[in-house]
């Protein structure tokens, strides 16, 4: 069926082919991802007002559609960003200044490139797609290096260097929490991951319960990582000022869904590597219910993304010192640790994750 | 030319103009962001090559950590350009010669009879299932386990080296130690008496 | 108190471990997360303004306004005390006697910017004429529309006489 229509414009665009398409499967994941990280600065909204016994924001409606109040609200903050004016600074650096954002949105859009969204849904299905996703992440400290010296202003350098620190420490406790992960799936592909998690226990049979410190690290490092309250000195908006103060209009708004973005990446690797990816938490026997696919992995996502604003509707910011403390002090032991134990537990038979 | 020969020649032409810019930029700042761009480059072309491993590992180690950390002392610094640019004269001569014995040397040994490059034969192709990833790892931990090892200590006494040169100890610092803070108890701080609000006439 | 030293290292050591079990298993962590997953489901106390409204007292101190006897007649006989006693000077006066020989205003403006709405003015009136009405939702596009005449706080008076004379009815008691 796909085939067949496809065949038209294969041959309508010859050797072009393979480029093009590959374009177009790039826009069928960047394009529900944008409209993701659009709907899910509403959600946050809402999850916080509920917590705060507020209704969050419920006018926005287009249309008179007034069930769902508040469902336009991205779309108007994105439309207003559109139209504000981009103030660059002066003496600052205007090409860097502009770069710097790209820089921040562009490798975590292009960490999706090796998500297995189904067992048959993967864009590109690379053996090191953990190294390379971690590539991917390491990348993105650049943007705010950079958005904090192009500004040419001392509190954006300032907190640039704050949060550049920060990534870089809490880097290491993530590649610690991966290497935990690779040596109980046995592989550094991602699909290979998911599957190494199937077997008869059903929810029991993921990783989350083996590796529980390093999901738990893992998932705080992630926080950490993406700059999210409550380790968000980075912009830490109500009381110090952050990389992008300097920053105004769709410059600011890639800020935005760069920090967004990362957030639903990280969610979306927690579920991978220790929610069992697309796989169902209940026995096959269930039928519709037992099996995996898109949907089970977009309800993970959904849960360990809504654990982020839960978070940060719960705890008050660390102080800068302590979030070093915790990442270097804390994590990293912890995460070493349970390397040796769970090298020492795979030589057992009590390991029973992996056949 | 194909796909692949294409992308070579874009990444080689991007590494070169890139690696360039590094020594000629003026700006320390721009020379270190063209640093970073000459490394993703060689790691792209190092992937063109089946080396995946070794290009990830170029990126996340010195694209994401590296460099990272060279940014924020260059970034740090007010360096003059024009004081820095005082002596060029003076050294150039000194400096072409290196260069220029340099490039001969490479240019000897890379074109000359000698290292035979076409006769090295191809590396057979790899067969399915091959990990790039999977033979490093065993080769580093069988046969080169104990030179690998040996660099990881020496690596280590430079971190511990490092730290004892610079760690100081502040003698007034209002540092406190947040496990001591977590440890305190109510029982050690408040002693809870019983006291009658006013004394009983007698 | 017992003072076996013994029993007391146990106890220490079992306070010790469990200290090290909450601290790594995040127990407040997760406690201070139950607080905020409770209120996640607790009824909602917002108030959708247009629609709804909150409830006010009658001591409300809104917009000002001039009020009349039942006769018609303007209750305010440029005493100016409210002028005196207003701490931001927002309110200017001018008077003339009129040709019954009664002493009235020719003008009477309260500059909105500047007033702070302490309700100064209205306890100094001694013939109750300045009010502050329950009213907050009003509007100038300009700051000269923030300026506020005789005639504009008569008006005010007029169409709100029956809501201003309950309030100080209400509150009359405790004056």
């Amino acid at each position: 069926m796909l085939d067949s229509l496809l065949a038209y414009p294969q041959a309508l665009l010859g050797p072009l082919w393979p480029v093009v398409w590959t374009l177009v499967k790039i826009m069928l994941i960047v394009a529900p991802l944008m409209l993701c990280v659009a709907y899910l600065t509403l959600w946050e909204r809402k999850l916080i007002g509920y917590m705060q016994i507020r209704k969050g924001p419920n006018r926005v409606t287009f249309f008179g559609i007034r069930w769902l109040g508040g469902w336009a609200q991205p779309i108007a903050d994105g439309l207003k960003l559109l139209v504000k004016e981009v103030i660059i600074p002066a003496g600052s650096n205007k090409f860097l200044f502009v770069l710097a954002p790209v820089l921040a949105l562009g490798p975590a859009l292009a960490a999706w490139a090796v998500i297995p969204f189904s067992p048959e849904l993967i864009l590109s299905n690379i053996d090191a797609g953990l190294l390379y996703l971690m590539a991917m992440t390491s990348l993105g400290v650049y943007g705010i290096i950079i958005a904090g010296w192009a500004s040419n202003s001392k509190y954006a350098f300032l907190g640039s260097l704050r949060s550049a620190a920060q990534i870089v420490s809490y880097e290491i406790a993530m590649g610690f929490s991966l290497v935990g992960v690779l040596m109980a799936a046995q592989s550094l592909n991602l699909a290979e991951i998911v599957k190494a998690q199937q077997n008869s226990a059903g929810a029991f049979g993921w990783f989350w319960l083996p590796l529980f410190p390093l999901f738990i690290t893992y998932l705080i490092s992630g926080v950490a990582e993406s700059n999210r309250a409550p380790f968000d000195v980075a912009e830490g908006e109500s009381e110090i000022v952050g990389f992008h103060v300097e920053y105004s209009g769709m410059t600011f708004a890639v800020f935005s869904l760069a920090e967004y973005s990362a957030m639903i990446l990280i969610s979306t690797l927690t579920s991978i590597m220790f929610l069992g990816g697309w796989l169902s938490p209940f026995p096959v026997s269930w039928g519709l219910l037992g099996t995996g696919g898109f949907g089970w992995l977009f309800a993970k996502i959904f849960f360990v993304a809504s654990m982020f604003l839960w978070f940060r509707a719960t705890f008050p910011r660390y102080r800068y010192d302590q979030i070093m403390r915790l990442g270097w002090k804390v994590f990293i032991p912890v995460t070493l640790v349970w390397i040796v134990v769970l090298g020492a537990w795979m030589q057992t038979p009590l390991w029973i994750w992996w056949k | 030319m194909t796909f692949q020969q294409l992308i070579f020649w874009f990444f080689s032409a991007v590494l070169i103009f890139a690696a360039l810019r590094v020594i000629t930029a003026r700006n320390p700042v721009h020379a270190a962001l063209f640093l970073v761009l000459a490394f993703c480059t060689a790691a792209g072309l190092w992937i063109q090559l089946e080396a995946e491993f070794l290009g990830i590992a170029l990126v996340l180690v010195y694209v994401g950590a590296v460099m990272v950390l060279f940014l924020f002392v260059v970034m740090m610094l007010d360096i003059n350009i024009e004081k820095l640019r005082e002596g060029f004269w003076s050294y150039l001569p000194v400096g072409a010669t290196v260069a220029l014995l340099m490039v001969a040397e490479m240019a000897l040994v890379l074109t000359g009879p000698w290292f035979g490059l076409e006769d090295a034969p191809r590396p057979p192709a790899a067969p399915a299932g091959y990990s790039n990833t999977k033979e490093l790892g065993r080769l580093l931990y069988t046969d080169y386990v104990y030179p690998f090892e040996l660099a990881a200590v020496i690596l280590l006494v430079a971190i511990v080296a490092a730290i004892a040169l610079t760690l100081r100890r502040r003698k007034h610092g209002k540092y406190i130690n947040p496990g001591d803070q977590v440890q305190v108890r109510r029982n050690d701080r408040l002693k809870i008496i019983s006291m009658p609000a006013e004394k009983k006439g007698d | 108190m017992d003072a076996n030293p013994a029993v007391d290292m146990v106890e220490m050591m079992i306070q010790g471990i469990r200290r090290f079990f909450n601290t790594f298993l995040l127990f407040e962590l997760l406690k201070g997360m139950a607080v905020t997953g409770r209120y996640l489901f607790a009824r909602k106390i917002t108030v959708e303004y247009p629609e709804e409204k909150a409830p006010m007292s009658p001591r409300f101190r809104g917009l000002h306004a001039l009020r009349r006897y039942p006769n018609g007649e303007e209750r305010c006989i440029a005493c100016k005390l409210c002028e005196a006693v207003c701490p931001a000077m927002a309110i200017t006066i001018e008077s003339e006697q009129r040709e019954d020989g009664t002493r009235r205003t020719t003008r009477y403006d309260i500059d909105l910017t500047k007033c702070i709405f302490c309700g100064f003015c209205e306890e100094s009136c001694p013939v109750d004429s300045i009010v502050e009405t329950r009213i907050y939702e009003y509007h100038g596009e300009k700051r000269g529309d923030l300026i506020y005449t005789k005639p504009m706080l008569l008006a005010i008076g007029d169409a709100y006489e029956e809501q201003i004379a309950q309030d100080r009815a209400a509150d009359a008691k405790y004056r």
